[in-house]
């Protein structure tokens, strides 16, 4: 029987591992979290009690029917918890699960590893206090904590009046939602938004919701810092009218849109095509989510399609790997799928068009913004490094002359902002500025684990 | 059209850069092409150990005038791209591993150098984090550490600053041998004359030797690397086993590299140098048990690069055999680094006068003429089949 893994036990994850073993197959699940879920549709960490119906709101049918379904396959899957994926090579994954380092074959791979935050710096925003949308997203639905008592929500993401209304029904003062983006921006990535106006009509509820209680809401506003002195105390930045703003808050959520987390998908050996529009380097694959030979990609961590995308890409990548393994087909549904998963990512380029990250950032970043946290890279540093010559405008290039880059996160915070930057620096395209490559271990890994086991 | 200069350098690794810098600094006219960026193939991406022992004994004079450049980068370049003596430490785990060390120091010390004998209970009083199994080592304080990614660039700039013309992403497609020195062709189109070219194109160089009747068994490779999240800076000295499983040095602001044989085949065509994730692992196993109190601490990048070997382990570094003004410095066998300012030198000298005060006999491509002996090196370094492996 031939051994498929699938890394990501999301809701891709999840419908793909649930298509596998239903065709009678039992595929090894594995996922970095404790729980299945991802994060969009984590559950609450054990002891907590939510009201995890309050807090998906409209979502929340979908979210018990993921977890239900997925409840009723789990006994007859290899599902691996709490083990991440650190290197791969040809055809074996190596992984690190308590402090144990193994290898897994696989025949065949189903990449669904989920999203990140696209995170623009501005000055103070490792303060204490300050996290990302989806971060504040989490502490909610996994620790059922606020960041704060009085929070602002500052960027341009279709997650603002989302978070904002999980974070207002549970009795936080959200003191502004500020958005970068101008309300025009918004009309005209409405064509996009036709593809699913059931998803649109609820965004504009969120906000139409948060207009009736009266929290602030800013439009077109530009970042100028957050300040504090050992936790966020507030928040400055001009409003659409270029009047300084100051608001007083102990927690801010940053956020810019969502970005693939693809490093898997790289060291699998992934193509990457440079997405002018978006932004994004993003993996090549055909309308199944194959990425190669055995290889599939699904759910956001191939490209944003939200939560409902996720579950079909995850379905859709499963029934093309069954196929081409000989295994089990259904032609008529894999159809139905593409279609699904076509439209909803259609809907979702829209989103982040009408949610365009600041135009202006690169050029007016104050250059004592720190750019790289875990190697505190300022933007100053990387400035003066491109003002030399022999520092090429190329990603690589200058997290190597800089070390923008190069800590424990591999780039994946700071790589939206340093590319921003060498952009504007060299006027150029995404094309030819390159994508930081991803390396093992994807993950810091401790040396101890290597004592434990000869693979 | 066709334009001039006295002498065209291929390859702007730190070899190149430093040939053009020398070049320049005597009013030289002097062209330097490079396929990619400068300093980006093996320089760029080495451990950066400025080691002086256990060298290869025929080594010695080119090493020491080479590290007399390093110690005044500030002086000749402008920048001291954070070069730092901080001594090495070569450990032995058994008596057979402690008797090469003593034969290593005594070449050595017969070259001036300052080596120290340290037993376990001096180790342990001096290095106290080396862990048990180390039961010898010899101390060396003039060895240091440079940055890689750092060196080559200032180095091509201030090079630039005497004078030399540097082209970067633009390949030499072509050289000919003319009655009046050579023709060099680029990707580009253009073609440029010179009376005298270096062949300073690092794991590509064998290629262009090949061209002038000069063929080599060079062949792609690298060693695996990784580096720690940063950790209390308290490892000065590099450390290195002599079985070659660990070359450490931490770096002041703490975070710890890791280069240990055997080393990899790199993929020239694709420009890619795979690290194992077993060997990942057991480089961390071996580091372990060398400073056993980095057990803790987190792996959290590896790389490897581009280097070019040769069967004998030394590398190629003189005038060519067949073609008048043409001369050769590729094949650096993984201890180029440290040379490469001198091997820069020397190159220049060759130009200017005709004739280098530093030995290189050793290392002339005519060796390649006869059969060569397979270094114990060699053997002991790579994955098991050598360069196929």
């Amino acid at each position: 029987m031939p051994t498929i893994v699938i890394i990501g036990a999301g809701p891709a994850g999840m419908r793909a591992a649930e298509t596998i073993s239903r065709a009678g197959l039992v595929p090894i699940l594995i996922d970095e979290a404790p729980r299945a879920g991802g994060q969009g549709y984590r559950t609450p960490a054990s002891g907590i009690s939510i009201d995890t119906h309050k807090l998906m709101g409209s979502q929340s049918k979908k979210y018990q029917q993921l977890h239900h379904d997925f409840l009723s396959i789990v006994s007859s899957i290899d599902y691996r918890p709490e083990t991440l994926v650190w290197a791969i090579e040809n055809n074996t994954l190596f992984t690190l699960s308590h402090n144990t380092i193994a290898t897994i074959q696989f025949d065949c791979l189903i990449v669904a590893s989920g999203a990140t935050d696209r995170v623009y710096p501005m000055p103070g925003w490792t303060l204490p206090g300050v996290f990302t949308l989806g971060g504040m997203q989490l502490s909610l639905k996994d620790q059922g904590c606020a960041i704060g008592k009085k929070v602002v929500l500052f960027g341009s993401s279709p997650l603002l009046p989302l978070v904002a209304l999980q974070y207002k029904n549970l009795g936080v003062e959200i003191a502004a939602i500020c958005d970068t983006t101008g309300f025009a921006g918004k009309i005209s990535a409405l064509p996009s938004m036709v593809f699913s106006p059931g998803t649109f009509l609820r965004g504009l509820s969120y906000l139409a919701s948060l207009t009736l209680s009266r929290t602030p809401l800013f439009f077109g506003v530009k970042p100028l810092s957050i300040e504090g002195d050992h936790r966020v105390r507030g928040i400055r930045f001009l409003t659409g009218s270029g009047q300084e703003k100051w608001i007083e808050c102990d927690g801010v959520g940053l956020g810019y849109g969502l970005k693939p987390e693809t490093q898997i998908a790289d060291l699998a050996g992934a193509v990457f095509e440079p997405d002018e529009d978006l932004g994004l380097w993003l993996p090549r694959m055909d309308q199944d989510g194959r990425a190669g030979k055995n290889l599939y990609l699904a759910g956001d961590g191939a490209a944003i399609g939200g939560a409902d995308a996720a579950e079909a890409s995850g379905k859709l990548a499963a029934l093309a790997a069954l196929s081409s393994l000989g295994v089990y087909c259904d032609a008529k549904q894999q159809t139905r799928l593409q279609n699904t998963v076509r439209r909803l990512r259609a809907f979702q380029r829209g989103l982040a068009r009408a949610f365009a990250p600041p135009q202006q950032f690169a050029e007016t970043l104050a250059d004592e913004t720190v750019i790289c946290r875990c190697e505190a890279i300022h933007a100053g540093t990387i400035r003066k490094a491109l003002a030399l010559s022999h520092t090429p405008p190329e990603m690589n290039r200058v997290k190597a002359i800089t070390r923008c880059g190069m800590g424990r996160c591999q780039g994946r915070m700071c790589a939206p902002a340093l590319q921003a930057m060498i952009i504007h620096h060299a006027n150029q395209s995404l094309a030819q500025t390159g994508r930081l490559r991803g390396q093992a271990p994807i993950k810091p890994i401790p040396l101890s684990a290597a004592g434990e086991t000869a693979p | 059209m066709t334009s001039s200069t006295e002498t065209i350098i291929i390859g702007g690794g730190l070899v190149g850069v430093w040939a053009a810098y020398f070049l320049a600094r005597r009013g030289r006219k002097v062209l330097l092409l490079e396929k990619g960026f400068i300093g980006a193939q093996s320089s760029g991406v080495n451990f950066g150990n400025l080691r002086l022992q256990g060298r290869h004994p025929d080594q010695y004079p080119l090493s020491l005038r080479s590290q007399g450049i390093w110690e005044q980068l500030p002086e000749l370049i402008g920048d001291s791209c954070e070069y730092d003596r901080t001594g090495h430490l070569y450990c032995a785990f058994n008596s057979d591993e402690a008797e090469k060390l003593t034969a290593y120091a005594a070449v050595s010390r017969s070259h001036d150098l300052q080596i120290e004998n340290l037993d376990r209970v001096s180790i342990k009083q001096r290095f106290p984090y080396i862990g048990k199994k180390v039961i010898a080592a010899t101390f060396s304080a003039r060895d240091a550490v440079a940055n890689p990614r750092l060196a080559t660039p200032a180095t091509a700039r201030a090079a630039q600053a005497y004078g030399a013309v540097m082209i970067e992403n633009c390949e030499a497609t072509q050289i000919e041998a003319s009655d009046k020195g050579f023709e060099v062709h680029t990707q580009h189109g253009e073609t440029w004359s010179c009376l005298y070219v270096i062949n300073s194109a690092g794991a590509w160089a064998a290629n262009i030797a090949k061209q002038f009747g000069e063929d080599v068994p060079a062949f792609a490779a690298g060693p695996p690397q990784f580096v720690t999240e940063p950790v209390p800076y308290r490892i000065v000295p590099s450390i290195q086993t002599i079985d070659g499983s660990v070359i450490a040095r931490q770096i002041p602001r703490g975070n710890v590299i890791l280069a240990g044989y055997p080393r990899t085949a790199s993929d020239l065509a694709a420009n890619r140098a795979p690290v194992p994730p077993r060997k990942t692992v057991a480089g961390m196993a071996a580091l372990s048990e060398v400073i056993p109190s980095l057990r803790s601490c987190h792996v959290i990048r590896v790389w490897s690069g581009i280097e070019a070997y040769l069967p004998d382990m030394i590398p190629i570094i003189g005038p060519s055999e067949t073609t008048p003004g043409l001369f050769h410095a590729f094949g650096f066998c993984g201890h180029g680094y440290q040379i490469g300012p001198g091997v820069g030198l020397c190159l220049s000298e060759w130009i200017c006068d005709g004739q280098t005060p530093t030995p290189l006999e050793a290392f002339g491509i005519g060796r390649y003429r006869t059969t060569i002996a397979v270094s114990e090196k060699f053997k002991s370094e790579f994955d098991a089949g050598g360069a196929n492996a």
